[in-house]
Order: structure tokens, then sequence, then C-alpha cells
């Protein structure tokens, strides 16, 4: 952890696996010199340089617990960026990556913070929720979650496998997916965007005072913390993280 | 809706390169609104030649950081808006 002040420096870290998740999305696995660890929720900046000198910089959720001794980033690949294609489709195994983090106390959660959370992700704003539900198990700890997951269709489900094996062996785990574009016709779940309806249902009561994070598009974001405040659960605990149109 | 309006997260980055303690959980008071939060829960609205950070309350610019990207680094950091920073030593 950052225990010795310190101003955030560049660095190089070493690409050592590689693994798609889905068709549109990659996780890259990193082993970074020196790295001092992270809290589940926060991000690395990540720079490329080209030739002639021009830099492109995005942020990137780290989706690895802590625990883990490397550094999991998942990339979504959009089309026009300027940054995801070369991390989907150039990067290599051995390659170096520029990065800098961790970054960010505020959208992070530690196991011993306890309190009764609720997750909810877009697409590949999944990354920092599985980082906390990563470092949960991994510190054995067994804070109830719900995680409400919204994707595209059944196939764009990032981590669904795994997210199915650990729901399978925690009851205090609570996964819900809804998808938004296509399902399979044995669907049973739910079948549209995120909405006020939704939460009210899946949130639980304010009342019991529950943590939430969420992340993914912004507008996504800004509905469900909108929701969310009028289903009347605090502002102050409602942590958001928009991806925004990154331009990637 | 912005498409560039992003949480005070986004901001850590840049911040980081300045400040030697961690700003996203540092509570800023607004000096329009009297509003504090930390800034991790403000607005941030990124861009490739600068950082405005607003207050979620009232919209006011609480911070403004630009960073020269040609030549030897040279930062320009607006703190007006701000009145006060609460901040720990350490995390």
């Amino acid at each position: 952890m950052a225990d010795i002040p310190r101003k955030l420096a560049w660095r190089i870290g070493e690409v050592v696996e590689t693994s798609p998740d889905t068709p549109r999305t990659k996780s890259l696995f990193l082993k970074i010199p020196g790295w001092e660890g992270h809290r589940a929720g926060q991000h690395v900046d990540v720079r490329l340089t080209a030739e002639d000198g021009y830099q492109a910089q995005r942020s990137y959720s780290i989706a690895s617990a802590p625990e883990n001794g490397r550094v999991e980033l998942l990339v979504e690949r959009l089309d026009d960026g300027e940054v995801s294609p070369y991390l989907t489709d150039e990067i290599r195994v051995g390659d170096g990556l520029e990065l800098r983090g961790p970054i960010g106390g505020w959208f992070a959660w530690e196991a011993r913070e306890g309190g009764h959370l609720l997750l909810v992700a877009g697409g590949s704003g999944i990354a920092p929720l599985m980082a906390m539900i990563r470092h949960r198990k991994a510190a054995g700890n067994d804070t109830p979650v719900r995680l409400l997951y919204s994707s595209r269709s059944y196939e764009e489900i990032i981590f669904r496998e795994e997210l199915e094996a650990l729901a399978a062996e925690d009851t205090s785990l609570e996964i819900i997916h809804t998808l938004t574009r296509w399902a399979p016709p044995e669907w049973e779940g739910y079948h549209r965007r995120i909405d006020a309806e939704m939460l009210a249902e899946i949130a639980p009561a304010a009342e019991e005072g529950p943590l939430a994070f969420v992340c993914g598009p912004t507008p996504l974001v800004e509905t469900v913390a909108t929701d969310l405040v009028g289903l009347g659960h605090e502002p102050a605990r409602v942590k958001t993280e928009r991806f925004g149109p990154t331009g990637g | 809706m912005d498409e560039h309006r992003l949480d005070g997260n986004a901001a850590g980055g840049i911040l980081g390169e300045v400040f030697t303690f961690e700003m996203t959980t540092t509570r800023a008071a607004c000096a329009h609104c009297g509003a504090t939060g930390p800034l991790g829960s403000s607005m941030a609205y990124v861009s490739e030649i600068g950082t405005v950070v607003r207050c979620t309350a009232c919209d006011s610019v609480l911070i403004r950081v630009v960073r020269q990207v040609d030549g030897p680094q040279r930062y320009w950091l607006d703190l007006k808006g701000v009145e006060y920073l609460q901040f720990r030593e350490r995390l």
C-alpha cells in the first residue's frame, strides 16, 4: 500500500499472459516490478508512445484481487480507439507496457470494511467490481454481496463462468444478470436496461445502509446513481466510476 | 449530457503527479457553495489539454490543472475554487 508519500511515476509492466474474455474484450496479465499492491477498485493509467513521440493515455480498472501477484487489466476493444486496439490485437506476451498506479482511493473497497455491498456493472464496468468480488473471496470474507450486471448479450457477459462458479459455492454472493439486446430463447432473467423498477427489486433496502459501487458507461452510471438516491439511498454511499465514452 | 464528464477518480492520475498524498480521498470544500466531499466523488472533465474538477453540489470549478506536454514539464494549478483541503498524511 501507499505508506510512503510519493508522487505517481510512470513505469514499465511486463505482459506475462493474455486471455480473451469475450469477442470484444481481453484480459492482460502484468508483472510490474516494485508493485506496492493495490486496493480493489483502483485503476492504472496506461500510456502508449508512437515512434514520432505522440502519446495517448487511458485509464483501466484493475480486475485482479490485491492478493494476486499479477495485475489483470480488462480491455474492451473500441474500433476507433487509439489505445484499446493495440492492447487487444497487437500486444504480445513479453512486451512492456508503460503505466502508473494504483490510482484512486475513493472507489475502492477492502474486505475489512464489510458492509452490505450492492455492485452494479455495465459491460466492461465489471472490472473493478470483479476485483472486489475476488478480493472478498481471497480474504475469506463473507460480506453479503449482490451484483447486478448488465450486458448486451449472453455471449458478452465478461467473467461469466467464474462468476457462476463463485456464486454456486457462496450463498452470500448473489448475481443477477440483465441482457439489453439479445437474449437466448430460454433466457428467464431480465431483458432490458437497468431501471428504477429493477433496482427496487434488486437493491437491499436503503434502511440497511448498503454500500453501492456502480461502474460502466456514463449514462448507465448516472441513471443507476439517480435511481438509487431516489429509492432513499444516501448519496455518499453510492460510489460511481464513469467509464465515459473514453475513445479507448 | 456532457460526454466527457467523469468522476473525480479520473483526475487521480494527473493530481498524483502534483500531490504526494491521495487526492481522491482528500476532502475539498467548495469556495462557492461550501459543500464538502472527497474529490473522488466530485465531477472531473478530462481532456488532452487539462483536467477540470467541479463541485458536485453547485458545479463550480474546484480545481484546474494543465500540463504542458512539450519540452520540460510545466504545470498550471488553479485551486481558487477550493476553500480548503482536508487530507491524511498517509493512507
